[in-house]
């Protein structure tokens, strides 16, 4: 791809993230009165963050065993009401270690 | 029905004129620094990986610095080189975001209420799957300091970890790379499960979610919808089902503020 061709699909690419960004935030001012709507907005957020997680969360490190621990360790973690940090942080440890474990017993 | 008010507050009558002395800059910076971490290396992997691909060194900057978006920018690298076309371009990266307009339309509504259009329009430009996240963790309207602080904050680490990433090639040892890959979400996990463990409504939203996510995923036929799509409608459907059976109460929204 040449450097002008590159040049236009970033633009494309940033004007293609920032305007659905944009758009509800610009143009939805008013609190939104309807019950169902508002609760399906208040609903919405862990919908897709859930569906954004699984089952992806398996396949996000080297074998899906240390990603189930990883996952595991989060879930643990997240429900005792640890912050993101120490969460985020455990799990990549667990995962650390898991995959250390693997390779010692020859699976990865 | 305990808990969900916490999720979704009315405005409070205390504060007037947008003036929420909670919701600072300097609060936002530091609810930003648990992301900008995640996002340092996420970031790396992402430059490493444009470089490997052979992009020119400059592009992963300048995707990071005009994108600011995780999945958009992987997808990005190989349209870039795979020398796709610009309708692929554009059809892709609209799929992979169209979930941003639901998360800004979730946004808009917890934003204080008289900021102008202008404001909103710099905000939208970080509404990231994360930032969002931690957003919807805070009880009180959102302001314009708080987001430019929580916003700046994960900018940064964004970037940082591009550059480093393009710098230091593939210096980071794989070991360390793969663990790292869980990070960002464990850190959904930690902005889900604790209003679930509160409020029924929203374990059950979330538990009907991944289900449909994973029948998505792994069900054959189905399972070439693509992440964007599927992101999209799993997130629709249970949260549509979520407000049909149990709808909030204008008393559990009064509730919310403490």
């Amino acid at each position: 791809m040449s450097i002008g061709k590159v040049l236009l699909v970033i633009s494309i690419m940033a004007l293609c993230t920032y305007l659905p960004r944009m758009l509800p935030l610009a143009l939805f001012r008013r609190k939104i009165k309807n019950q169902y709507i508002s609760s399906l907005l208040c609903y919405l957020p862990y919908g897709i963050l859930a569906a954004m997680v699984f089952p992806d969360i398996f396949s996000s490190t080297a074998s899906i065993i240390s990603g189930i621990a990883g996952t595991a360790t989060a879930l643990l973690l997240a429900y005792r009401k640890r912050g993101l940090l120490p969460v985020a942080v455990s799990a990549c440890v667990t995962v650390f270690v898991a995959e250390r474990l693997l390779e010692l017993i020859g699976i990865l | 029905m305990s808990g969900s008010e916490k999720l979704c507050y009315n405005e409070p009558t205390i504060f007037t004129g947008g003036n929420y002395p909670m919701l600072t800059f300097r609060k936002g910076f530091k609810d930003g620094v648990p992301i900008a971490l995640g996002y340092l290396s996420v970031a790396f992997a992402f430059g490493m990986l444009a470089v490997e691909k052979g992009l020119p060194l400059w592009s992963p900057v300048l995707l990071s610095i005009s994108n600011f978006t995780g999945t958009g920018q992987f997808a990005g690298i190989d349209l870039i080189s795979s020398n796709a076309g610009l309708w692929e371009v554009i059809f892709t990266i609209l799929v992979i975001n169209i979930r941003y307009m639901l998360m800004s339309l979730s946004l808009s509504q917890k934003l204080v209420r008289d900021m102008p259009v202008w404001q909103r329009m710099v905000i939208a430009f970080g509404n990231t799957d994360e930032i969002f996240g931690v957003c919807l963790q805070q009880k009180e309207p959102l302001t314009m300091r708080y987001m430019m602080g929580i916003i700046l904050c994960a900018y940064s680490g964004w970037n940082a970890g591009t550059v480093a990433g393009v710098l230091a090639g593939s210096a980071l040892p794989a070991m360390v790379r793969t663990a790292l890959g869980i990070a960002l979400y464990a850190m959904f996990i930690a902005i889900i499960i604790p209003p679930a463990k509160e409020s029924k409504p929203i374990m059950k939203v979330i538990v009907l979610s991944v289900l449909l996510s994973c029948v998505f995923s792994y069900v054959p036929g189905i399972s070439g919808l693509g992440n964007g799509w599927t992101i999209i409608i799993c997130g629709v459907i249970s949260a549509g089902l979520g407000a049909y059976f149990f709808p909030l109460t204008m008393k559990d929204e009064q509730g919310a503020v403490r």
